[in-house]
């Protein structure tokens, strides 16, 4: 396999930058990477255990903090393995043919003559002494070797094999969150965050909130207002005291319905992506239109953090995806050099892309400036959760298909309207934090240009159909003057695009007179798609049999970001009251997989998300700011409502791994929408599928 | 010290302040320091903050801690040094979580369930569980894992009643 320079690689040369030997002689290696639950730490043990040859029980790992490991950017977008991975298996390679070139020279042998197994150099199969012993004798300065040879796909994984989440057990029954942090005085602090962050602060009774139950502090800087008090609950109470006794003036340009608003718009498309002229050929065009509205990530916790300023230095501890970036962006906010501020990644409630985590840490750290050399613990109410954090953004895409007269696709446009799908801190060069638009000093984000091509794509992710249809075109119109906040939600665009374009191209199987999953394999654009759509065929044969009346089924497939995992789901329906999902069946390729077994409860998660999301999801607003106030505004799925999965992974494991944390959400959210268009025999195009989009769609159907 | 109000947590006996109205909740967490029961919403709508009271299970969100006056109190705590509980086991087993924020409210939602010994099918355990949230999606991973505590508990408890049934 051809060794390409990993980009953490480029940055982070220097095999000190990825270990360290302690004087116990213990191995840590760093990552710049952060664990959110998806088990990558375990995932990046797992690689550096094979790569060595040494347990995974003795290998310790630090995970990102900015004192200390890489900046390898956010964790996000499936890539923790790929680049994350592959940087520490080059760094891991160049280790151990130093720890045997050392112990060459020591024995007076050749270093090809031995071996690296259990911890233990081997010579010929026989032991010589434990890797322990030359620990001290690593030269921690020397370069990664661009050359590193990373071990042979078949040398892998020989003697460790899948182990289990090292974290899991203290997640069931321990405390190791952020919001569980101790510290000796510490105090409490919570925010008074209005609906809109755009809004300003008119009236306040200060006085009357410094004395309310256990408040110590009331800190106000323009329109921040916060309280610091001596426990959890009576920070929250307080703090929900204000919130209800303030008022504030909100802004204008209220936008009743944000998908009306966005289909609306006059403004020219920006074409991303042409390959050939679509228009190349007269003919039958075929169209469709789908929108999703703003969803929420949704975390079960809500977002956290401790801080703690010392001598004009911060120290936060977050659950942040880029703890770089959030320093950066802190640094911005505070004006103080990078230098003074050190970020510390701890574990949080699942994020799904950039919530409220870093947002939280601006809260503690205003707040904490306040009582020099206390560390100050944040946690924000469900409230907060539900009106501060950024959300998935709103979008609609139309895509239309060229057929020729065999009824083979053979053009492709597609037109994605969309509010930007990132605003993360740093994005535009501002600090993209919540409570920075309302302080004095204040920092207004700048407008978001969207995640870049190069990266994937935002709004644009996965508009190109994953087939070969001939040229594609895709043409994007982002709009940006919602008084809403967005920023990324698991897959971006790449949810709403596979949807539409799946829909479309079963519109056109059935008008065919074609079997939907057989038209896509015709339109293969490779046998490992081939192989894949194949397989998702005969393992549901047996569900396409005896429908009744109210069943469907419904396939979607995409190959995330168009190079990166391949994702095919097929489910079957019965639209009742409202849709019922019964059996999920699924087939990925992530290439190597390090991890199979966490890779299907990425895949899991990542379609029960996506059901939850076509069936249930859409923030309700006034215009202005979201009006959801608990769960019961928001339902997401529940347990009596998790269908049969059967999660079938094709191991490849001499390719790279490709990520698998977002491959599998527009595919099942493609699947869902096609099997109740199959069911009902018309589509709903406006998300989410819900009994009221269900009867609507059916009496203007009828009219 | 006559009047003063207890209750018993994983076993051992705490003094309650009687005119508090603080959320059980915040008790377990920042008082008595039992920090695997967690804030979710505050609000009785995820389950995260679910424990068991004198074997039910409530949201301890919604519980105002002088009520638990003289009731028996558990916490996922409980399982920190039973890793062969039947249910620790089998969530290990299935890997049956992601971010795990949701776990311990479930562990003890199940918890009780599995203790009143009742047999339930899969969809009444789903059902039982519908008020715990999980957003990670690891709902199907978390049904297989009580099945199995509860084989395993069956066959723990009843090896001749089963063999003869
Ligand atoms: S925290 Fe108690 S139910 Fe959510
Ligand atoms: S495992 Fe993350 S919320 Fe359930």
């Amino acid at each position: 396999m051809k060794n390409q320079v990993p980009k953490p690689l480029l940055d982070y040369p220097k095999l000190g930058d990825w270990l360290k030997v302690t004087p116990e002689k213990k191995l840590v290696f760093f990552s710049g990477r952060v664990e959110l639950g998806q088990g990558n730490i375990t995932a990046l043990i797992m690689m550096i255990s094979d790569e060595l040859g040494i347990e995974p029980e003795k290998i310790s790992l630090q995970t990102a903090r900015t004192d200390m490991t890489p900046n390898e950017g956010f964790t996000a977008g499936s890539m923790s393995i790929v680049h994350g991975g592959q940087s520490l298996r080059s760094a891991v390679a160049t280790l151990r043919q130093q720890i045997l070139n050392i112990s060459a020279s020591r024995l007076g042998v050749d270093a090809l003559e031995l071996n690296l197994s259990n911890g233990q150099i081997l010579q010929k199969g026989s032991f010589c002494f434990s890797i322990d012993e030359v620990l001290d004798q690593i030269d921690l300065s020397s370069e990664i070797a661009a050359g590193a040879k990373i071990k042979e796909p078949s040398q892998r994984w020989v003697e460790f094999r899948e182990i289990e989440r090292v974290d899991l057990l203290e997640r069931m029954t321990g405390a190791p969150f952020v919001h569980d942090m101790i510290e000796e005085g510490m105090l409490f602090g919570a925010p008074v965050h209005p609906a809109n962050m755009y809004s300003k602060l008119l009236t306040l009774d200060v006085i009357a909130l410094s004395k309310r139950p256990g408040v110590i502090k009331v800190v106000q800087d323009g329109s921040f207002v916060g309280v610091l008090a001596t426990s959890q609950r009576f920070a929250l109470e307080a703090a929900e005291w204000a919130r209800e006794k303030s008022e504030w003036k909100e802004i204008d340009g209220k936008i009743e319905n944000p998908i009306s608003h966005l289909v609306s718009q006059s403004h020219d498309f920006e074409i991303v992506s042409e390959t050939g002229d679509v228009n190349k050929n007269s003919g039958e065009w075929h169209e469709l239109t789908v929108s999703r509205p703003y969803i929420f990530h949704g975390s079960i916790g809500p977002a956290a953090a401790v801080a703690k300023w010392e001598n004009e230095r911060l120290t936060v501890w977050t659950h942040s995806q880029g703890v770089f970036q959030l320093r950066d962006a802190l640094a911005g906010v505070f004006e103080t050099a990078e230098e003074n501020i050190t970020v510390i990644h701890k574990a949080g409630s699942g994020c799904y892309g950039h919530n409220g985590a870093d947002d939280a840490a601006l809260d503690a750290a205003i707040l904490a400036r306040e009582v020099e050399g206390i560390p100050v613990k944040v946690i924000w109410s469900r409230y907060d959760e539900f009106h501060a954090a950024p959300m998935g953004a709103a979008m609609s895409t139309k895509s239309r298909a060229h057929l020729d007269q065999d009824g083979y696709i053979t053009a492709f446009d597609v037109e994605v309207t969309s509010v930007p799908h990132s605003s993360r801190p740093g994005t535009g060069g501002t600090p993209n934090l919540r409570s920075a638009v309302l302080i004095k000093n204040s920092k207004l984000p700048a407008k978001s240009p969207d995640v870049p091509a190069m990266r994937g794509g935002g709004a644009e992710r996965n508009a190109v159909p994953s087939y070969d249809f001939g040229p594609v075109r895709v043409k994007k119109r982002l709009v940006h003057d919602l008084p809403f906040r967005a920023s990324a939600l698991r897959s971006l665009g790449a949810y709403n695009n596979v949807i539409v374009n799946e829909g479309l191209i079963d519109e056109i199987a059935h008008r065919n007179g074609e079997d939907p999953l057989a038209f896509r394999i015709k339109h293969c654009v490779d046998d490992r798609s081939k192989e894949l759509l194949l397989r998702l065929d005969s393992e549901t044969k047996r569900y396409k049999e005896n429908l009744k009346e109210s069943q469907g089924w419904g396939v979607g497939y995409a190959r995330y970001k168009g190079i990166s995992g391949l994702c095919a789901v097929f489910v079957n329906v019965t639209v009742d009251e409202g849709v019922v999902v019964d059996n999920v069946v699924s087939v990925s390729d992530v290439g190597e997989a390090i991890s199979p077994d966490g890779v299907k409860n990425q895949i899991e998660g990542g379609i029960v998300q996506s059901i939850s999301w076509t069936l249930k999801e859409a923030v309700k607003t006034d215009g202005l700011s979201t009006t959801v106030d608990s769960w019961f505004d928001y339902p997401i799925i529940k347990f009596s409502e998790i269908p049969s999965l059967n999660t079938i992974l094709i191991e490849r494991p001499s390719e790279k791994p490709l990520g698998a944390a977002e491959i599998s959400q527009g595919p099942a959210g493609a699947a869902v929408s096609n099997a109740v268009r199959h069911a009902l025999g018309v589509r709903i195009t406006e998300l989410p599928i819900t009994r009221e989009a269900i009867i609507n769609s059916l009496l203007s159907n009828e009219i | 010290m006559q009047g003063e109000l207890r209750c018993t947590i994983n076993g051992v006996v705490h003094a309650i302040d009687s005119f508090s109205s603080e959320p059980l909740l915040f008790f377990l967490r920042d008082k008595i320091g039992l920090r695997s029961t967690r804030y979710g919403c505050g609000q009785g709508t995820c389950g995260s903050c679910t424990v068991i009271i004198d074997g039910e299970a409530k949201m301890s969100c919604e519980t105002i801690t002088k009520d638990v006056s003289g009731k028996t109190i558990e916490t996922a705590e409980v399982f920190e040094n039973q890793h062969e509980h039947p249910l620790v086991k089998s969530f290990i087993e299935f890997q049956a979580g992601q971010c795990g924020y949701c776990l311990p409210g479930i562990l003890m939602a199940s918890k009780s369930l599995l203790d009143k010994k009742q047999n339930l099918s899969r969809l009444e355990i789903a059902q039982a569980l519908d008020a715990n949230l999980c957003r990670c999606g690891v709902h199907s991973r978390i049904l297989d894992a009580i099945e199995k505590a509860y084989q395993l508990s069956n066959e723990k408890k009843a090896p001749n009643e089963k063999s003869s049934a």
